[in-house]
């Protein structure tokens, strides 16, 4: 589904990424850990399609499409979804009416007509209730005044409403609290499935108690410096990210 | 060598106005504004309180003043923004009763003619003509004052409530270039309640209108008045509109200023808050473009204590158009124990465009909690790289960041039919 090759990506002219190489197939679930300044958000940052991040050698290929060349909003219609590590509030935009516009955006781009206003609105009820979203933030403006764990909530609410092929969690548990972050891996993990695939980027293990990956990836100095199982999760809370610096130094 | 004398385009003006026979009602205002008119004349870009606008160079054409037109029934349709309003219909300044729709009025409201309230309700005539609207304070206002032909004149009774909106339509239509003189009087009396709604169109015009409109509100005791200014007049339409509000103790003052088009418009909105316990939202939208030039320049005098007034003000400006804010809050030594805010926020979508944006506090009393703000920006790059992430373009997450931008004023506005007509209005000028 995705296949990242040799990716390297500076901002500012500061190299960041350097040279990342990952394949993720349908239906497998990726976790990128790593130390803070590793580059975790920056990969998120550049396969969503920020413009701030110049990309200077490398390819991303995505279902066999060069993600790279699609603009931020193609990227999204063809099924990347990242979910921000800090969703941005927008006063004056009510979520359900851009959630209508995003999903008919994307429909549009399918060649599919607009939805009707009422299955517009059971979806929005189906899916509310699997990140238990109370109705009301649904209806408020995006973002505006939610708690940290309403602002996380409301990505995944979203994820749920577009049903990606590609869904990118940037650090989605910073900030929640131990119930929180159950309902929010709920669920991604309602939202799994073959055809579908999650990149969980984090920086602490717990996370993956509840979303647990088929692969976990080290991340470090712009570079993934180990791949494994689940367990090197575990091994990684155990160590510290100072076992993964000093071998990479070695 | 040749001495080319230079003609002033006040005495070109003046000259025209000489030549004319001004109504005789209202006689004895006429005089006096014309000679404060003669001795401050059209203002120039040295003019302080002018300095934006360019007048001089909109009026060095040649203009007819005050000429008769009129329209037919059928060109009206657009103009009829809501479906169930007491309609008044003013074509280039004067009150067209055939056109409009106040024959069967609920109890308690008058609607007529100026010249005609001079005559049959002389008592409110001549109690609050021409009593607010200060000729020495601006030159717009004793032109107006000096030759208009007429215009509405409203009046709500004692404890009477207006159910149906008033709906006052200006307007301008041109086969020449002309200059029109509106003038408005609305008093509503102690424990009244009304919404009235003027707007201002072009119809079936050709060419360069200047029109130069007054209206004066007296807003009595413990009454409520929602007040809305809806200019949608074409590329030819230049505007000078002074609303002059007088309130009274307990009274409550709401109104909206929406510029869509018109290729220039000053607002001049001044409230005098005369008694106690007096209420008075003042809210603005503008959405230039082209070379639009939309000047809003508001005024709320506190002259007495415990009294509160909110002020908020957003534009949208693209094109090469400018848009100036000069907002004024004037508390005065007993006015202890007043709030006072004002805010003003400008989103500036391209870099010919230019705003111009001048808060004013001008405080003589200890007692008081007053601010005022100003911000002008381009719109978040981070909003719409979060939208365009979610699927949708970058056309419509700027439409509706834009929009919701608009949407804090157009939230203010109560008249529902008339919130949902400037959304889509607003809608269409975002595409």
């Amino acid at each position: 589904m995705l296949s990242i090759k040799n990716l390297h990506a500076s901002i500012d002219g500061k190299e960041i990424l350097k040279g990342i190489n990952l394949e993720i197939k349908a239906g497998e679930v990726h976790a990128i850990m790593g130390p803070n300044g590793s580059g975790k958000s920056t990969l998120s940052s550049v396969l969503a399609g920020k413009e701030d991040y110049e990309v200077t050698e490398g390819e991303v290929i995505f279902n066999g499409k060069n993600l790279l060349e699609l603009s931020p909003e193609d990227r999204a219609r063809e099924g990347v979804f990242l979910a921000f590590q800090y969703p941005v509030e927008i006063p004056g935009v009510s979520n359900i009416n851009f959630l209508k516009t995003a999903l008919n955006e994307i429909r549009a781009y399918k060649g599919l007509p607009a939805m009707e206003a009422k299955d517009f609105l059971a979806l929005v009820k189906e899916k509310q209730k699997l990140v238990e979203l109370d109705g009301k933030l649904a209806n408020r403006s995006v973002n505006e005044g939610f708690s940290g764990g309403e602002k996380k909530r409301n990505e995944i609410f979203q994820m749920a409403m577009l049903e990606p092929k590609l869904a990118i969690l940037d650090e989605t548990d910073s900030g929640l609290d131990i119930d929180a972050l159950r309902i929010v891996a709920g669920g991604v993990n309602k939202l799994k499935s073959k055809d579908n695939a999650t990149i969980v980027i984090t920086h602490y293990q717990r996370l993956l108690d509840y979303i647990v990956p088929d692969f976990v990836h080290v991340l470090y100095n712009g570079k993934i410096v180990k791949s494994g199982t689940k367990e090197l999760a575990l091994e990684l809370e155990e160590k510290g990210y100072d076992f993964i610096k000093e071998g990479a130094t070695l | 060598m040749n001495v080319v004398e230079k003609i002033t385009v006040t005495d070109k003006l003046l000259k025209q106005i000489e030549s004319q026979k001004l109504p005789s009602w209202a006689g004895e205002y006429r005089k006096s504004a014309l000679e404060s008119f003669t001795k401050q004349g059209i203002p120039n870009r040295k003019s302080e309180e002018y300095k934006y606008c360019k007048i001089d160079l909109i009026l060095k054409d040649e203009f007819v003043i005050n000429p008769s037109k009129n329209i037919a029934k059928t060109q009206l349709t657009e103009a009829l923004i809501l479906k169930d309003a007491i309609t008044i219909v003013v074509v280039n300044g004067v009150l067209n009763e055939e056109l409009s729709a106040f024959k069967n009025l609920p109890k308690g409201i008058s609607v007529c003619s100026l010249k005609e309230a001079s005559e049959k309700h002389s008592t409110v005539f001549e109690k609050h003509y021409s009593k607010y609207a200060d000729v020495t304070a601006d030159p717009f206002i004793a032109l107006n004052t000096a030759i208009t032909k007429g215009g509405t004149f409203i009046h709500i009774e004692k404890n009477a409530v207006i159910e149906l909106p008033i709906h006052i339509i200006h307007v301008s239509t041109a086969n020449e270039n002309n200059i029109v003189n509106p003038r408005n009087l609305i008093v509503i009396e102690n424990s009244t309640q009304a919404k009235i709604i003027e707007s201002f169109v072009t119809i079936d015009s050709k060419a360069k209108i200047f029109n130069n409109a007054v209206t004066e509100i007296f807003v009595g005791e413990h009454a409520i008045l929602q007040h809305y200014k809806i200019q949608e007049e074409n590329d030819f339409g230049n505007l000078v509109s002074t609303t002059q509000v007088q309130q009274e103790k307990q009274s409550v003052f709401n109104t909206n200023t929406v510029t869509l088009s018109g290729s220039f418009v000053r607002n001049n909105l001044n409230i005098v808050l005369n008694a106690q316990n007096i209420e008075s939202h003042l809210n603005g939208l503008y959405l230039t473009n082209g070379h639009q030039v939309v000047d809003n320049h508001t005024l709320v005098d506190h002259r007495m204590p415990n009294c509160n007034s909110n002020e908020l003000y957003k534009g949208v400006i693209d094109g090469a158009s400018t848009a100036t804010f000069n907002g004024k809050i004037f508390v005065r030594k007993d006015a202890q124990k007043t709030n006072a805010f004002q805010s003003n926020k400008n989103i500036l979508l391209n870099d010919d465009s230019t705003v111009n944006t001048k808060p004013q506090l001008e405080i003589y009393a200890d007692d008081v909690k007053c601010s005022h703000g100003t911000s002008t920006g381009k719109l978040d790059e981070e909003k719409i790289f979060y939208l365009r992430a979610r699927g949708l373009s970058e056309v419509s997450a700027k439409k509706l960041l834009m929009l919701a931008f608009a949407s804090e004023v157009l939230n203010t506005i109560e008249l529902e039919p008339l919130r949902d007509y400037l959304e889509n209005k607003t809608m269409l000028v975002f595409q």
